[in-house]
């Protein structure tokens, strides 16, 4: 057969089809514009939040913001000081880490290095089951369990209480610690364990000698995520902290955290556009910047453990 | 070297049915292929051979544009696809319509996770075929055409994961070849089966041959000597030797090919 | 120095062997301890609800509205409420979230606009559910209009859980391996094509296992439903979405305002009389058992997606 011995190699009926190119630009246009929502999400909070905040520092300057040491937007002598919410935060969320740290470290220890496979199967979806628990029957459970409780053994504890609302807010992020830190010294690749193993180590110095050194980025991740998650947490400080602003530094007072401050104004009707409105704004910020710089060095941390195994 | 034929009846053909002209290809900026030029007889099994890495796969996953699947990848030179006598891999060719003509059956077996029936149809369907009477007459032809009719055509709604890993082969041939198309390429399609179904592969892609025509990377000379009227011979990224099979094991030119045939090295 | 293996030798290493096997046994007495604490303290939890709220558990209590009679109320426009919060919430996130998923896996080029999208992906479950009632206050509920109504809610639990959703659809694609789209585009398929024909049908059991954790968050979530200011006495119910004229369905229901389970819940914990808490804690054990159900079923679904992984 005679092939035309020509150079004009042109696409003839393979041409590009320009509807067909078309159609599939304009799906991939659509699913980008939905990925893309979420950094228009981020783009929105950091708006809002900073707009609505620079209304409520042309009333109050940054200096009062960050050193007044009192918090009473809605009385006639209003003060504007954060420190008090800091302080009911950083307590709070103190107590709860002297709990999840150590139990969380502890079962992840146990699960990733010493328990069988059907211990393992099952218990690590009844802690994801724990962690999936909504936080206001946590509240609920600090406020009416775990107070009268620990007033059994602390006469002196009021019923509301920075303690009760942190040790259950404590036991609310052990499995999210928990899963966090197993992921990691599970991510140990096995060789390293038999290395440890075959020189007559123990489980238990493997696992604090080999396996924790090997996975300390990420458990130090799954800490500092923990962190963020009790410094955001609402809930349970709402329901069993009470919600006056107390500068204290005492877990068995009663105190508002930023948190809480937020959802008491919103409880109560404050007008649009109100000192009152923006304070929330300003509170809301301040809380944001505290959690996303713990969530960045906590990502940090995680993207570094799995870039090395 | 003995060389085994399956008494066919098949004769050679010259027709050009894809001619490569100076072909590069580039991996970022990896070049794994070097200055090709080779012929594509229509109606012929054509086997690329070589040592692992030599560029076989490479080269066959060019004829239906799979490197534009991936970033960084691009093509030189021509490889022209007659009787259109158009460059295949011209930025103007849409590889939709190159893969429609010519076909490509995997390395592993990959059944997609429908039933044996939907699974053969697919092609038709995504070439707008619904009505019901063809696609069940096209299934079954392609499914004769690739033996697997009388395995499988009480069972057709089973699932395809169900399939031996032969006849999933098969099955994937099967859905290669319900579409018609001008080329089928192979890329090492036995190196994941068993003996007895490499055998009945290699027969299905002899009785192929009068049907359309074919692409074969292999591993294993001696299937490329069983199954192929013409043999490449490829050596990192650059072809050292193509022609008859018979004259590429029998009477080899260059040296290279020589010592690979004969298994002093590779 | 004596050999290693010189019986007194020997014996000192046994001895030190005895002494890290007491270690051994240590950490996992301290390792079953810790985990049946966890146990316990579930127990304790959902024991004191039981206690507390088996006793309101009645029909009435289902079928009747918040009340100031602490034996009357019940959480009628409390479900209602959630059932369809819950309903915008899945229509607004399981698309986005899936089409984000599938943009970020199968098409976005590697370039800085992705890293951007990706990081932002990670940050934004990180966000306290409570500033998501921040933006959806300054937002949905005013420079939007939408008031405090079921839509603002709905969509607001969707911006919360759209991470959820989309990290979810990420992991499920990703496990469909690259033989079975080259087998779809070898035969010609367009992307599209071989996303919606192979790629998502195949992951659909992953992301829907990722959906329903998704929306078991939201149906506890309380801090950014107060946010938008939706605490209020709800005595009566939406207009119903079907109607009995043309156009026999109605959208008014959207802006409505409305009540949701762990609002009430969080209602009646806030009252003095133990009777109100008695009905927060039969309000709680609905929530929890409704949680615990879709999670349960979300565990389920994912360890029979492994058992029957077959690629």
């Amino acid at each position: 057969m005679p092939i035309p011995n020509n150079t004009d190699h042109s696409p003839g009926s393979l041409r590009r089809s320009y509807k067909r190119y078309l159609k599939e630009r304009v799906i991939e246009l659509l699913l980008f514009l939905a990925a893309f929502l979420s950094v228009f999400i981020t783009f929105a909070i950091i708006y809002l939040l900073i707009s609505e905040s620079l209304v409520f520092f042309e009333h109050v300057s940054v200096w009062d913001f960050l050193t007044d040491t009192q918090w009473t937007p809605l009385f006639d002598d209003a003060h504007y000081g954060i420190l008090p919410l800091v302080s009911g935060t950083a307590i709070s969320s103190l107590v709860a880490l002297v709990i999840a740290l150590p139990f969380g470290t502890i079962i992840a220890i146990y699960l990733s290095e010493f328990a069988p496979f059907t211990v393992r199967e099952i218990a690590k979806p009844f802690l994801e089951l724990l962690g999936g628990i909504p936080t206001v029957v946590y509240g609920y459970f600090a406020l009416l369990f775990v107070t009268p409780l620990l007033q059994t053994i602390l006469p002196d504890l009021p019923g509301f209480s920075l303690l009760s609302a942190g040790l259950v807010m404590g036991i609310m992020i052990i499995p999210y610690v928990s899963s966090m830190t197993e992921d990691a010294m599970r991510s140990v690749p096995m060789h390293l364990r038999e290395g440890s193993y075959a020189i007559g180590a123990t489980r238990f110095q493997t696992a604090i000698k080999v396996v924790m050194p090997a996975s300390l980025s990420g458990i130090a991740a799954a800490y500092i995520l923990g962190i963020s998650r009790a410094v955001g947490e609402t809930m349970v400080v709402a329901i069993a902290a009470g919600m006056q602003p107390n500068l204290v530094w005492n877990p068995m007072e009663p105190a508002a955290t930023i948190t809480t401050y937020i959802v008491q104004v919103s409880l109560g009707d404050l007008p649009h556009g109100s000192v009152g409105y923006q304070t929330i704004f300003a509170a809301g910020l301040t809380l944001l910047l505290l959690t996303l710089v713990f969530n960045i060095l906590g990502h940090l941390l995680r993207k570094r453990y799995r870039e090395v195994y | 070297m003995q060389i085994f034929k399956p008494a066919s009846g098949h004769t050679h053909s010259t027709v050009q049915k894809s001619v490569v002209n100076k072909l590069n290809f580039y991996y970022g900026g990896y070049q794994a292929l070097k200055n090709i030029d080779m012929m594509v007889y229509e109606k012929q099994v054509t086997a690329l051979i070589g040592p692992s890495g030599c560029g076989k796969s490479t080269f066959l996953r060019c004829f239906n544009r799979m490197h534009d699947l991936y970033p960084r990848n691009h093509y030189e030179g021509e490889i022209i696809l007659h009787p259109d006598n158009a460059n295949i891999l011209s930025p103007e060719v849409d590889p939709i319509e190159v893969r429609m003509r010519i076909s490509m059956v995997f390395q592993k077996p990959n059944p997609f996770p429908k039933s044996i029936f939907e699974n053969v149809a697919y092609g038709l369907r995504i070439r707008g075929v619904k009505r019901r009477s063809i696609l069940e007459e096209r299934v079954e032809n392609a499914l004769r055409n690739a033996a697997l009719w009388e395995e499988v055509k009480d069972r057709l709604g089973d699932l395809a994961f169900n399939l031996s890993g032969g006849q999933q082969q098969r099955l994937c041939i099967a859905r290669a070849l319900a579409t018609d198309p001008e080329i089928l390429l192979f890329d090492e399609p036995t190196s994941a089966l068993d003996p007895i179904a490499t055998a009945s592969i290699e027969e299905l892609i002899s009785d192929l041959r009068n049907k359309v025509t074919i692409l074969i990377v292999t591993h294993n000379m001696q299937q490329a000597a069983r199954v192929s009227d013409y043999t490449a011979y490829m050596y990192m990224g650059e072809l050292i030797e193509f022609g008859a099979t018979d004259t590429i094991f029998i009477k080899p030119k260059n040296k290279q090919t020589e010592d690979y045939i004969t298994g002093r090295f590779g | 120095m004596l050999p290693m293996n010189h019986p007194d030798n020997l014996n000192e290493i046994r001895t030190i062997i005895a002494y890290h096997k007491r270690w051994d046994l240590l950490a996992l007495v301290a390792g079953v301890t810790a985990l049946m604490i966890a146990i316990l303290t579930f127990i304790a939890l959902f024991g004191s609800m039981v206690i507390d709220g088996m006793p309101r558990l009645t029909w009435e209590f289902f079928t009747s509205f918040p009340s100031r009679k602490p034996e009357a109320a019940g959480i009628l426009s409390a479900w209602v409420g959630t059932t369809l919060i819950m309903l915008v919430t899945a229509a607004a996130a399981v698309p986005l979230g899936v089409a984000a998923g599938v943009y970020l896996e199968e098409y976005a080029p590697k370039n800085l606009i992705t890293e951007i999208i990706e990081i932002n992906v990670t940050n934004l479950a990180g966000v306290p559910s409570i500033i998501y009632g921040l933006l959806a206050l300054g937002l949905f509920v005013y420079q939007l209009g939408l008031g405090q109504s079921i839509l603002s809610a709905g969509l607001t639990l969707a911006l919360l859980i759209l991470p959820i959703v989309i990290v979810a659809t990420r992991e499920a694609i990703r496990s469909i391996p690259v033989s079975i789209r080259e087998g779809a585009y070898a035969l010609g398929a367009t992307k599209w094509q071989t996303v919606s024909d192979h790629v998502l049908p195949y992951s659909a059991a992953g992301i829907l296992t990722g959906v329903i954790i998704g929306l078991a968050r939201a149906i506890g979530e309380t801090a950014p439903i107060i946010t938008i200011g939706a605490l209020t006495f709800i005595a009566f119910l939406p207009p119903s979405p079907i109607q009995d004229q043309f156009p026999f369905v109605s959208f008014q229901w959207l802006m409505e305002p409305f009540t949701v389970m762990p609002i009430q819940m969080f209602n009646w914990i806030s009252r003095p009389q133990e009777a109100f808490q008695h009905n927060a804690a039969a309000a709680g054990l609905v929530l929890v058992v409704m949680t615990l159900l879709m999670n349960g079923l979300a565990i389920y679904l994912r360890y029979r997606l492994r058992k029957n992984i077959k690629w």
